[in-house]
């Protein structure tokens, strides 16, 4: 039941972020809000196991989304304003000396890798390829320093800003 | 505030043109994937920051729209981007495409 009202209210959230400025009650209109209860009522009946059944009580701590948020701006955004210069930089000098590296993630669970791996992702420079079953990834590197890299080179601060997130 | 929207959006654009050069000068699939996917994503939200702050200037009620709908695409964009370019290196890799003037491989050696 708990599963089933979290999902209905995040889809009817949702809806109402993505129609919003549709009419006078509020900002939406009456038809909107009709259709968007219905379809949420019956996406949260039907995904409601799926749901549920993963989700954690970490996922409702405050803190971690401070650090979340934080995350987002001072580590992550600023990692990909610097390297995102660089890799401009590389465009035009074509001073590449690519490979791809195995470091490990310091993770032990499945969040932490996959926000972890989007983050190396997405600062240019560094792209993951794959995870293995010890949670080590395979990062294809632009400018490759060390052939055998701590997890400090690739990645900078990110994979302890992570851990006290996910863990 | 005029100059500060263009600069947002001429900084979007700009990284946006680099992310095309580096699609044509670079060697290989992955490096041409850093150049692509991620400069890309670096344009888009300046781009989108500068829809924001031109909706913030000239607000009207029609702008809740404009950016409730820009700021959706942008976390589209970012969770599906690097998504995106993981799953074509890690397939480009598997079917054998090796990176050209790789300096180190240590995903060659992986059984899989």
């Amino acid at each position: 039941m708990k599963a089933f009202v979290i999902t209905s209210a995040a889809c009817f959230i949702f809806y109402l972020v993505l129609t919003a400025g549709s009419g006078a009650i509020g900002l939406w209109s009456i038809y909107e809000i009709i259709a968007g209860l219905l379809l949420s009522i019956i996406v949260g009946f039907v995904s409601q196991k799926y749901v549920g059944g993963r989700m954690s009580k970490k996922a409702l701590d405050p803190m971690r989304w401070m650090r979340f948020f934080v995350y987002l701006i001072y580590p992550l955004f600023w990692e990909m304003l610097k390297s995102n210069v660089d890799v401009a930089i590389r465009v035009i000098t074509m001073d590449i000396h690519p490979g791809i590296v195995k470091i490990d993630s310091k993770q032990n669970n499945d969040i932490g890798v996959t926000l972890l791996a989007n983050s190396i992702t997405l600062t240019p420079g560094t792209l993951t390829v794959d995870v293995d079953e010890k949670n080590n990834l395979y990062v294809h590197w632009i400018d490759v320093k060390k052939k055998q890299p701590k997890t400090e080179d690739v990645c900078g601060k990110m994979a302890d800003w992570v851990r006290r997130i996910t863990q | 505030m005029i100059e500060v929207i263009y600069a947002l959006a001429g900084i979007g654009i700009l990284f946006n043109f680099l992310g095309g050069i580096g699609l044509v000068r670079f060697p290989d699939v992955y490096t041409r994937l850093h150049a692509e996917t991620k400069c890309t994503t670096f344009g888009s939200i300046f781009i989108v920051l500068a829809i924001l702050l031109y909706e913030l200037v000239n607000w009207s009620t029609n702008s809740w729209v404009m950016s409730f709908h820009s700021i959706i695409a942008l976390i589209a964009l970012i969770i599906t981007n690097p998504a995106g370019a993981h799953a074509i290196a890690r397939a480009a890799h598997r079917s054998g495409v090796h990176p050209k003037e790789a300096v180190v491989d240590s995903y060659e050696k992986v059984k899989r």
